[in-house]
């Protein structure tokens, strides 16, 4: 029973220097209500690129050319993100679809404690909060991804990478958000730290039920979280489909020749030859 | 032929305000010409300090290093000619080279400092490199680190490893931060080299997959102890320590993964938590 919550419509962006690069083009792409997409592809494949332009994060020289984007509201309401102005945008982000960064474990201000930074989203999007509601939803939230309140007063090199990754994604969540953007979250840290997290992801997922786009190149990981992956290549998406047909049944060559060029954890060990 | 142990090593860092930490415990392996061991573990269980033993960056607090069965040499022309011997691919590309030189000077300076060939002939050796690690000199030579791909990039340090005709290789997370479709190029071209130059091989890393492809042996280290060592298949397929295990349990493999998930035909919506 398919329950949208984000229709990506003949989506285009060309960065726009000589000769201009088609970094997206046309892509159809539509997100369920709950359900993890795995977006996948090589550096310069275009899959960052998507995902800033359908929160029209980009900066010049890219500009959209074509397509549009539809957020179907948890209240029943269609959002046209174009028709949007600056300042609805802005309210619009994070609110919605939040966002964990690519490297966001340096995203955080070295000056600053990790509460105040916590703090200041709340200010921004939430201003009839007071300061004591304020600071209850950041121990809130710090506990719930399990750094633990007592660290809303640490400096961000006080923290593991683990943990910096950890409160990025309390900040994403921090406004129950209905989708989250998340980067390559974990690329950066080992795989015990890696797979803890990523049950946590799912966990909260169960809990808060908002819809996750996660992109990465790994896609053996991808593979073991996501309910769909669309594969990306040159700005298209190639292959859409469940995480189970792309792993049994690619439909296209450059599927298979992604999935062949990962060793094996446990396979056939032909990939590396010796 | 040449052998290279680390005896008993133990390191303890003296660390201000909090006492002491181990950072190794009684370590001990042989690395030698034409075998590939692969050092696994999480961040903090002593890899580095490994390498850094090895490069003689730090010194053991207990226990020796010995190359073809001699201690190592810790200034002056011994530290000289042990570096020669063993040299160093690290884990980031663009951090290990220089941005303000050109490629040709990377691979120029070992080929001098080291004598490794008679002054008229370093601009040869410099492209034969380049052609060794499948780069055309004529295209690169000239350019600057940023001028090139990570994979490019990684592969210059490896020409650059290879310059002073070293017997033995330690390679830290060659790959991690390269893409997935250019990783196995790399790797690929580590094993052609060790095949053809006869190189002795640390392979230092937290990627099980790769490590398992790329070894023969596997050293697990947890919190600075050896807790497992075997021949790669049986250390990843049969593994046998907790620890190991769960490294194991955590690292991708969708094989497993999607036996599973078709065994509990309920695989309908397969979900994050249903993992493992």
């Amino acid at each position: 029973m398919p329950d949208p919550l984000l229709s990506i419509r003949d989506f285009s962006v060309v960065y726009d220097v000589d000769p201009p690069v088609r970094a997206v083009s046309n892509v159809d792409i539509e997100i369920q209500r709950g359900e993890i997409v795995g977006l996948a592809g090589e550096s310069g494949s275009g899959k960052t690129t998507l995902a800033y332009g359908v929160q029209r994060l980009l900066k010049p020289p890219a500009v959209i050319t074509s397509g549009s984007v539809v957020f179907h509201d948890e209240s029943g309401e269609d959002i046209d993100l174009h028709s949007l102005n600056a300042e609805q945008m802005r309210r619009f982000r994070w609110d919605r679809i939040s966002m964990v960064f690519q490297g966001a474990m340096n995203a955080l201000n070295p000056v600053a404690t990790i509460g105040s930074q916590l703090d200041d989203v709340f200010v921004v999007h939430r201003p009839g909060m007071n300061r004591r509601q304020r600071r209850d939803a950041v121990a809130e939230l710090l506990d719930i991804v399990k750094v633990g309140a007592a660290r809303a007063r640490s400096y961000p090199h006080e923290l593991s990478g683990g943990m910096r990754q950890r409160v990025m994604i309390a900040m994403a969540l921090a406004l129950h958000p209905q989708l989250m953007v998340m980067d390559e979250p974990t690329t950066a840290l080992d795989v015990l730290v890696q797979r803890e997290i990523l049950k946590q992801i799912s966990q909260l997922r169960r809990e808060f039920g908002f819809s996750v786009v996660f992109i990465t190149h790994d896609l053996p990981l991808l593979l073991e979280i996501s309910d769909r992956i669309a594969i990306m290549r040159e700005g298209k998406i190639v292959e859409f489909a469940t995480a189970q047909q792309i792993w049994t049944d690619p439909q296209h060559e450059y599927t298979r020749s992604l999935l062949r060029s990962f060793p094996r954890l446990t396979g056939e060990k032909s990939v590396v030859v010796r | 032929m040449t052998t290279l142990e680390f005896t008993n090593v133990t390191k303890i860092y003296n660390v201000r305000g909090s006492g002491q930490i181990k950072a190794l415990d009684d370590v001990s392996f042989t690395l030698e010409s034409r075998k590939t061991i692969g050092l696994v573990g999480q961040s903090g269980s002593g890899k580095s300090t490994i390498a850094k033993i090895l490069t003689q960056l730090e010194v053991p607090t207990r226990g020796e290093v010995l190359l073809d069965g001699a201690p190592i040499r810790r200034s002056g022309k011994g530290l000289r000619r042990y570096r020669q011997q063993l040299r160093m691919v690290f884990q980031d590309p663009f951090a290990s080279l220089n941005p303000y030189h050109s490629i040709r000077h990377h691979i120029e300076r070992p080929l001098r400092l080291d004598k490794v060939v008679p002054r008229d002939q370093v601009d040869d050796e410099v492209r034969r490199l380049l052609d060794r690690v499948r780069l055309d000199p004529d295209a690169i030579l000239e350019r600057r680190p940023h001028e090139l791909s990570g994979g490019q990039r990684q592969r210059v340090a490896i020409a650059r490893a290879l310059a002073s005709r070293p017997a033995l290789l330690v390679a830290d997370e060659p790959v991690s931060m390269l893409d997935v479709s250019i990783r196995l190029g790399v790797l690929n071209l580590l094993a052609d080299l060790q095949r053809e130059e006869g190189l002795g091989m640390l392979y230092i890393t937290h990627d099980l997959a790769t490590a398992r492809h790329f070894s023969d042996e596997i050293l697990v280290l947890n919190q600075g102890r050896v807790v497992e060592r075997g021949p790669a298949d049986d250390v990843i397929l049969h593994p046998k320590d907790p620890y190991t295990r769960e490294l194991r349990a955590a690292s991708p493999d969708p094989e497993e993964f999607f036996r599973t998930a078709s065994a509990q035909a309920a695989a309908s919506t397969h979900s994050l938590g249903g993992m493992r």
